[in-house]
């Protein structure tokens, strides 16, 4: 029999037993919901958690080393092959912005400094930020204003910071401060020396940010005060690795502690990291971080997954009650169908049939539940971070793939339920399935 | 047994039957027209508990294409069991059946699907329609099973229940017809497939006399219109001699006798 035909015989076939066939497709559906709502938090948590960590610019971004810097010499093994050691100055810079697939290269300049405001001293870091970090995320919900532009004398200042300055921190935004701090000036004398100045600078306080954009790589720690990356490189504030040039020794033109390149996306990452080190420089990202979040969120998903199947696989057991019942109601009819000519495959596809349709109703039915489960999930934790004044967060997704496992599991679900009875039917004697009143 | 006269044929004879209130003439086939159906040594034996039940012992058979060959018997003698080996539903446990070119007995469960659904048709005696399904649909199924295009289908299951005038009843279900418009939807169905042999197991035993003899009545018309070979399972005598153009007479699971009816009915 074709398809078509066996579809509409089955169908027609669960109508006549509507109730029942109904509160099986119900049970498979609930089943279905729950493994969709399982996974759809699975999801949804891996998405918020991946989407804050790539908004942060954390995964799409290698960080660029003098070779022998952190590295520490390395064991004899590497240090035997170890290439030409190469400046991290500005060629070096320029060289690996002309790299494909990277966005911008951008100097990591943090340094100690002593902030003057309302006549008193306060020692902090500056960290100098390039204008792209403002779709990092990390100033979302910030006060004031962003910097206006890379070479703006602003300020923006972390919240733990601006407490220092001031109770009322609110009102600091559109005041002035002074950062004192040491300005290296180069030498004429050829040596590659410098001398170390004192410097005022005096910064108009456009913003607080409560999160801590300038954390992670870079050496002096947290920077709390935030300025343009080009007013912080305009300053030539002496940083650590300005020793390293003195004893160096010669002239040459002032290098970088290290530098942060920003690629298209994650998946250059591993490219550019690898072509950095090619070119003489270290280079690591977090990549790598990133993937053990995957699999940790993989195995999340299969954990929920597996909890949730329990539900399917109650659901299973009504898919065979139901249909070993259909089989005894509708033994004659088997008996007349085989009389007009069907084969046992025909049989046995019908009750196949008949337990996908349940499965794909039921799976349709379930997606739809589960998702509304989802959406229940999140409006309940939404109201929640509400009252705790937080922002709101997606912690449920229901992707396309979802929708089209949740709905292929449950008819596959469903048919292998389906292979008893209808291997069954198919196997019922014609003439005693005639004989049955 | 039935103490019946039985007239050996040869050649094609002339035989008389009774249609409605007229008498009609049919042609009975001869030793030379075509074998349609050909038993040899078939025996259908069953074990029940410790005893072993002999359903049909040993019966060898011919029939001839166009006969309408009624197999009579009394109640557990084998007609049904062998109206089943003979319509591919049952196999036997030993002998030989041969139909169009075949031997059952050696047939595939596949095989044997086939050959129900392309040469034969059935008729029983409940008349074992869907009861969820209209006239129309029932007519269809063996249609769907045999995958004839949807454009075709239309027209032959109005030409089937043209033929046993219940095309304007098409749309009805079961339950809505009398017992006897029921068993003529089954003749059509079991008409549909355009089948060689018409098998029918008791097709009156749930009527009426009256309507009995117009189900009969149809029988021989399908019969005569469409060169059909026939072969009914009935318990009633007369009916059988009425209409019939051969009678073979079972008794516990043996062929007793098998002959030609006397010729003329009235």
């Amino acid at each position: 029999m074709k398809l078509r035909d066996m579809t509409e015989l089955a169908v027609r076939n669960l109508r006549e037993a509507i109730f029942r066939n109904s509160l099986t497709t119900l049970g498979v559906a609930v089943g279905v919901a729950s493994l969709v709502a399982m996974l759809s938090l699975g999801v949804g948590l891996q998405q918020l958690a991946s989407n804050r960590l790539t908004k942060s610019g954390l995964f799409d971004t290698v960080f660029v080393t003098p070779k022998l810097n952190l590295r520490g010499g390395g064991p004899p093994a590497a240090a035997s092959q170890k290439p030409e050691t190469r400046l991290l100055d500005e060629d070096a810079r320029q060289e690996i912005t002309k790299l494909p697939n990277v966005i911008e290269v951008f100097p990591q300049i943090r340094f100690p400094t002593e902030v003057r405001f309302d006549g008193k001293p306060f020692p902090t870091v500056v960290a100098g930020m390039p204008l792209s970090s403002k779709l990092s995320g990390a100033f979302d919900g910030m006060k004031g204003n962003f910097f206006s532009s890379e070479t703006s004398d602003e300020a923006i200042l972390q919240i733990e910071f601006a407490k220092e300055l001031s109770t009322d921190t609110a009102s600091l935004v559109g005041k002035t401060l002074a950062i004192r701090y040491a300005e290296r000036q180069q030498l004429d004398d050829g040596t590659g020396g410098f001398s170390i100045v004192p410097k005022e600078k005096q910064l108009n306080i456009i913003g607080i940010v409560e999160t801590e954009p300038a954390s992670g790589f870079g050496g002096y720690g947290n920077g709390r005060l935030l300025i343009p990356i080009g007013v912080a490189q305009s300053l030539r504030a002496a940083q650590v690795n300005d020793l390293r040039d003195v004893v160096r020794g010669g002239p040459s033109k002032p290098t970088y502690a290290s530098l942060t390149v920003r690629a298209k996306s994650t998946s250059n990452v591993d490219d550019i990291e690898a072509a950095v080190k090619k070119m003489g420089f270290g280079a690591f990202s977090l990549l790598d971080a990133s993937k053990s979040l995957k699999i940790f969120f993989r195995v999340l998903d299969l954990l929920l997954g597996l909890f949730a199947s329990l539900a399917l696989a109650v659901a299973t057991l009504g898919i065979v009650n139901t249909l070993v019942m259909a089989i005894l109601e509708r033994r004659r009819e088997i008996g007349v169908l085989k009389a007009l000519g069907a084969a046992d495959s025909d049989v046995k596809s019908l009750f196949f049939v008949e337990a996908g349709v349940m499965g794909f109703v039921g799976g349709i039915a379930g997606v739809i539940l589960g998702w509304l489960i989802g959406r229940a999930l999140t409006l309940a934790t939404n109201i929640y971070l509400k009252r705790q004044d937080l922002p709101g967060v997606e912690i449920s997704s229901v992707p396309l793939w979802l929708v089209l496992f949740g709905i292929g599991f449950a008819v596959a679900v469903s048919l292998i339920a389906g292979l008893y009875p209808a291997s069954r039917a198919a196997k019922l004697n014609p003439v005693e399935a005639l004989r049955y009143e | 047994m039935y103490p019946l006269p039985l007239t050996q044929l040869s050649g094609s004879n002339v035989v008389l039957s009774e249609r409605a209130s007229n008498i009609h003439m049919t042609t009975t086939p001869g030793p030379t027209d075509p074998i349609a159906l050909q038993l040899d040594h078939v025996s259908r034996h069953y074990t029940l508990g410790a005893s072993a039940i002999r359903a049909v012992d040993d019966v060898s058979l011919t029939i001839r294409t166009g006969e309408f060959v009624a197999l009579l018997g009394s109640s557990g003698s084998g007609k049904s069991t062998l109206l089943n080996l003979m319509a591919g539903l049952d196999r036997p446990t030993s002998g030989a059946i041969h139909a169009d070119g075949k031997n059952l007995a050696a047939l595939s469960s596949l095989e044997l699907a086939c050959y129900r659904r392309n040469t034969i048709g059935m008729v029983f005696q409940s008349f074992n329609l869907l009861p969820r399904m209209t006239l129309a649909e029932n007519v269809e199924l063996p249609l769907r099973l045999a995958e004839v295009d949807h454009a075709e289908r239309d027209a032959r299951v109005t030409e089937a229940l043209q033929r046993v005038k219940l095309d304007k009843r098409s749309a009805h279900r079961p339950a809505e017809l009398s017992g006897g418009e029921q068993q003529r939807t089954a003749i059509a169905r079991a008409l549909v497939n355009r089948p060689k042999i018409l098998f029918a197991d008791e097709p009156t035993g749930n009527l009426d006399s009256a309507t009995g003899e117009n189900i009969m009545n149809l029988l021989i018309e399908i019969k005569e219109t469409l060169g059909m070979t026939i072969v009914m399972v009935t318990h009633e005598r007369p009916l059988a001699e009425k209409f019939a153009s051969r009678l073979a007479i079972m008794g516990d699971g043996k062929l007793l006798s098998d002959g030609a009816t006397t010729g003329v009915k009235q």
